[in-house]
């Protein structure tokens, strides 16, 4: 039966929010799925609150549809509830579009943007009627695809995934379909046929055409097992994002989903080179979308999807050439409306974000976030995140005298180098910021949210041993003792064991992949959620395959040593990170690349890609979160496109500016 | 939240197929944005977060489905009452059709506390039609009928035979359905309670859950004996002059119109009920 509709409807009277399974957003489609097309069922494997407003997933889903040799639909894991439901009446995984069996699709295709979600991903291929393990499957069976950032270190998915995409997907998303067309057309035969051919696509790896070796618990190689498999796999670059002006139709749900507003994605890229952050590190260069390009596409998706907000989303929105006159220009565009607003999700850390937030957030300052991300200078100096306490204060002060009442901090806790001192400072910053605060109105309140660091492959921090499990809890419990009850600040923080079981998967090796399946089979699903999330289940699985967690998690990597993902390339030379580690440990800091000299990661270089910044020049007065007096600009190695929208913005920017934005990752959750 | 200068409208809308799912908040979002995608020219609410003045009558179950809901909405300027159908269901999602709208009447009562009675269909799954009959026909008879059920987590006992109006058993064309006419006030019946109060009667317990469907058909607002379609009830009068409730008595409203001749005067009734219903969180 391809509509499972009729069997999947009663099952929904059972289930929490049933409204999750039906789709009917508007902008959704109802492809026909001709035989000559290439089927793809595009997954996110979290429940769809969650995966719903993923804009990765929205802009596939258009590519692939406009093409006429390709059709996609949409799933999301179905919670627990209904994974139950569809297990005892025996109804596969369903896509909400058409509500076809996900079964019937050619491809399965998964965006992974947290390591917490990889059972999730083994319980959809396996709701699809699909062998969790790549090696089961036969020609019949969908080839099972995953990018997003975790696809940087695809080793412990290695064993449940066919091919992964490294980098953006626009353009290699097409590419598959061409190789998995001329399969189907050629009567879909050897499965290893289409999968070495998959591997010659750039930017594509396929983990069945290389071979492992390890050296007692190191590893010793990863070699492809034939001449024409690249030996390293390097990512894929949308050069110019304006040539990619997607979603065009955003998905409006019917369920209130985490993110529920329209979303126009204003750059890619960011070179303000924190050295925890991977999604900095791996999707540099900088390219920002024409400023015109933003104007219609907030326009035009307003009108179309009737929502009265809309965020201007990047890795640090306020750095956008010119971001204060596009919101100077975009509130004017909507008065009259009435009810639009504007969002970052992405603030700096100084006056000049606060005085855009003011600009944008005309009611309702309820609550302001910002991201030191380490509590003394030093450490901020080591992690790159170059934010002065004057800056903080400015910006608090900004922020409660022009009516905030709260402020949210972020901070990361076990970063490299830290000690009690540092961890201690998290406190006196938050105890100071109160302290200001208090000079505008009575009722200034913050809140401290301590997260536990994962190190992250392709960042300089991939050779450093995260904290273990007792010194994150001891860290936090030093903030939570030296704030105490009346200092007005209240602390929240991560579960340092799921923090550990992160790590794990983070920079793990194929080895993981029994792990994870260990822990799918033993029913660990929705490990991010609190309410399923099971520490034990990892540490038995672990256990069970003989594998110390310990050597995973804590322990330093040394220069020499093989890394999983050493032979996956986000651009970055491997002496680049490693210098830019032994900076870290050397509290020196690293600016901008955007307005000071080339450093030579080897992103820009070796793609010979380049920046695509409407202003060469970083706007005047500020450190720019360099620490460094960048009055000058200049120097550098950016290029100044040939539009009239953006050479009229070029030097527009204006004020003071600094420090570094932060990925709005707040989960609203049921 | 009605009068003042703004032209209030009563819609009229099934909800009808998967959108049966939806939620009823998550309708009043769908609403939303579809006044502004058509770019009605809505009222809003004052103070530091806006909302349009939209206010829903009874709320329909998740799961539910209905031929007859009805929202009312205030908008800051006079629109084409009659184009508003065409406008809106497109832009709504699917199974949600604007099937009937009016200008309504200043001062008319809210939804919740006019509309006295409602009309169901309830289809339950793998039950004849004589063994029904007789469900129904012990429910009518019985003075009483409890059932357990959970208000804000607690274990509350309730009594759902003063809510039942009439049940009859239908079978057209061999689908076998209770139709039944429940009061709203003072207290409402949850269709799904009846049907569990019907199975046990039945002793039929054990059915699949979510094989029964609800179908709501109609609401009614009763006045002087009358049942009156809810569109019907309050529709503006089509007058030149209208007369308005103020706290100083009464106003002189002059109004460019149509014409009409049916002056109503609904003093009565405003001065009755206090205006405002459930409003759109």
């Amino acid at each position: 039966m391809t509509n499972l509709w009729p069997r999947i409807e009663p099952l929904l009277a059972r289930v929490e929010k049933p409204a999750r399974y039906i789709g009917m957003e508007r902008g959704s489609l109802r492809p026909g799925h001709r035989p000559d097309q290439v089927s793809w069922l595009l997954l996110y494997p979290d429940t769809y609150e969650i995966g719903l407003p993923n804009q990765g997933l929205q802009v596939l889903y258009e590519i692939l549809n406009e093409r006429d040799d390709a059709s996609a639909e949409r799933a999301y894991a179905p919670w627990t509830d209904l994974e139950s439901e569809l297990r005892t009446h025996g109804v596969p995984l369903f896509s909400v579009d058409t509500h076809r069996d996900a079964g019937l699709f050619d491809v399965l295709a998964f965006n992974l943007s947290a390591e917490l979600v990889y059972t999730n991903l083994l319980s959809c291929i396996d709701l699809a009627g699909v062998p969790v393990r790549a090696e089961e499957r036969r020609p019949e069976h969908a080839i099972v695809v995953a990018g997003g950032h975790c696809a940087y270190n695809p080793e412990p998915l290695a064993d449940f995934v066919d091919a992964f995409v490294i980098g953006d997907g626009e353009e290699a998303a097409g590419e598959i379909t061409e190789v998995l067309s001329a399969w189907k057309r050629a009567g879909r035969t050897s499965r290893e046929g289409v999968l070495r051919e998959l591997a010659t696509i750039p930017g594509v790896y396929v983990p069945a055409m290389y071979d492992v070796e390890y050296d007692g618990p190191a590893l010793r190689s990863v070699t492809p097992r034939f001449a024409d498999v690249p030996a390293v796999i390097d990512k894929r670059t949308v050069a110019d994002l304006g040539d990619w002006p997607y979603p065009k139709q955003q998905l409006v749900p019917l369920v209130e989903v985490v993110h529920d507003r329209l979303s126009v994605e204003i750059f890619r890229g960011c070179t303000r080179g924190c050295r925890f952050c991977q999604a900095g590190m791996i999707t540099r260069p900088v390219r920002e979308r024409p400023w015109e390009q933003v104007r219609t596409m907030v326009r035009e998706g307003l009108r179309r999807t009737g929502y009265e907000e809309v965020a201007l989303t990047s890795l640090s929105s306020a750095d956008f050439s010119g971001i204060d006159g596009l919101v100077a220009d975009l509130v004017n565009q909507q008065e009259g409306t009435g009810c639009v607003s504007l969002s970052l999700p992405s603030l700096r850390v100084d006056a000049f974000t606060v005085g855009i937030a003011s600009e944008i957030q005309k009611v309702r300052r309820t609550g302001l976030t910002f991201a030191p991300e380490a509590g003394t200078w030093r450490l901020r100096q080591v992690i790159n995140k170059l934010i002065t306490e004057e800056d903080l204060y400015a910006a608090v002060d900004g922020a409660y005298s022009q009516g905030w009442r709260r402020v949210k901090l972020y901070f990361l806790t076990g970063l490299p180098t830290e000690m009690d001192d540092d961890t201690l400072g998290v406190a006196e910053l938050a105890r100071n910021v109160v302290e200001v605060g208090c000079r505008h109105t009575k009722g200034a309140s913050c809140t401290v949210s301590l997260g536990g660091f994962v190190p992250k492959a392709h960042t300089p921090f991939q050779w450093f041993g995260q904290n273990g499990v007792d010194e994150l809890a001891r860290k936090v419990n030093l903030v939570r003792d030296a704030l105490g009850r009346k200092s007005g600040a209240q602390v929240r923080w991560h579960d340092p064991h799921a923090t550990f079981v992160e790590g794990i998967a983070s920079r793990g090796d194929r080895r993981i992949g029994r792990v994870i399946e260990h822990v799918w089979r033993a029913g660990g699903t929705f490990q991010e959620w609190g309410e399923h999330f099971n520490s034990s289940l990892w540490m038995e699985a672990m256990a069970g395959e003989g594998l110390d967690p310990e050597w995973y998690v804590t322990r330093h990597r040394t220069v020499d040593e093989v890394l999983p993902w050493d032979h996956i390339s986000a651009g970055l030379h491997r002496d680049f990170l490693w210098h830019d580690w032994q900076a870290a440990l050397n509290e020196h800091g690293l600016p901008d690349c955007r307005w000071t000299p080339c450093y030579d990661c080897g992103v820009c270089t070796d793609y010979a890609l380049e920046h695509v910044v409407a202003s060469p020049v970083a706007p005047a007065g500020g450190s720019q979160g360099t620490g460094q007096d960048l009055t000058h600009g200049g120097d550098v190695p950016v290029i100044l496109r040939e539009r009239g929208d953006r050479r009229e913005l070029a030097g527009a920017a204006s004020g003071p500016k600094g420090s570094v934005g932060y990925p709005d990752a707040e989960r609203v959750r049921p | 939240m009605r009068g003042e200068s703004g032209f209030p409208v009563r819609l009229r809308f099934t909800k009808v197929g998967k959108v049966r799912f939806v939620s009823h908040r998550d309708v009043a979002r769908a609403f939303e944005r579809a006044f502004r995608i058509e770019q009605l020219p809505l009222a809003f609410t004052q103070g530091f977060s806006p909302r349009p003045k939209v206010s829903f009558g009874l709320a329909l179950g998740v799961g539910h489905e209905s031929d007859a809901e009805y929202l009312d909405l205030e908008l800051a300027d006079a629109v084409a009452v009659d184009d508003l159908g065409d406008r809106l269901s497109p832009v709504l999602p699917e199974g949600i059709d604007v099937a009937g709208a009016c200008e309504l009447a200043d001062r008319a009562p809210s939804l919740q506390e006019a509309v006295t009675l409602v009309g169901i269909d309830l289809q339950l799954h793998d039950v004849d039609a004589p063994t029904l009959q007789d469900a129904v026909d012990r429910a009518l008879a019985a003075e009483r009928l409890c059932i357990t059920t959970t208000r804000k987590g607690n274990p509350v006992e309730e009594d759902l035979r003063p809510a039942l109006r009439t049940l009859v058993v239908n079978d057209d064309d061999g689908v076998t359905v209770v139709r039944a006419e429940l009061n709203t006030q003072p207290r409402g019946v949850r269709p799904a309670d009846l049907t569990v109060v019907l199975r046990e009667l039945m002793d039929v317990t054990d059915a699949e859950i979510g094989a029964d469907r609800v179908r709501r058909t109609h609401q009614w607002i009763e006045r002087d004996g009358a049942r009156l379609e809810p569109l019907e009830a309050d529709r503006a009068t089509r007058t030149a002059t209208r007369l308005r409730v103020t706290s100083k008595g009464l106003k002189d409203d002059r109004r460019e119109d149509t014409g009409g001749d049916d002056l109503r005067d609904d003093t009565i009734d405003a001065a009755n009920h206090q205006v405002g219903g459930r409003r759109i969180a």
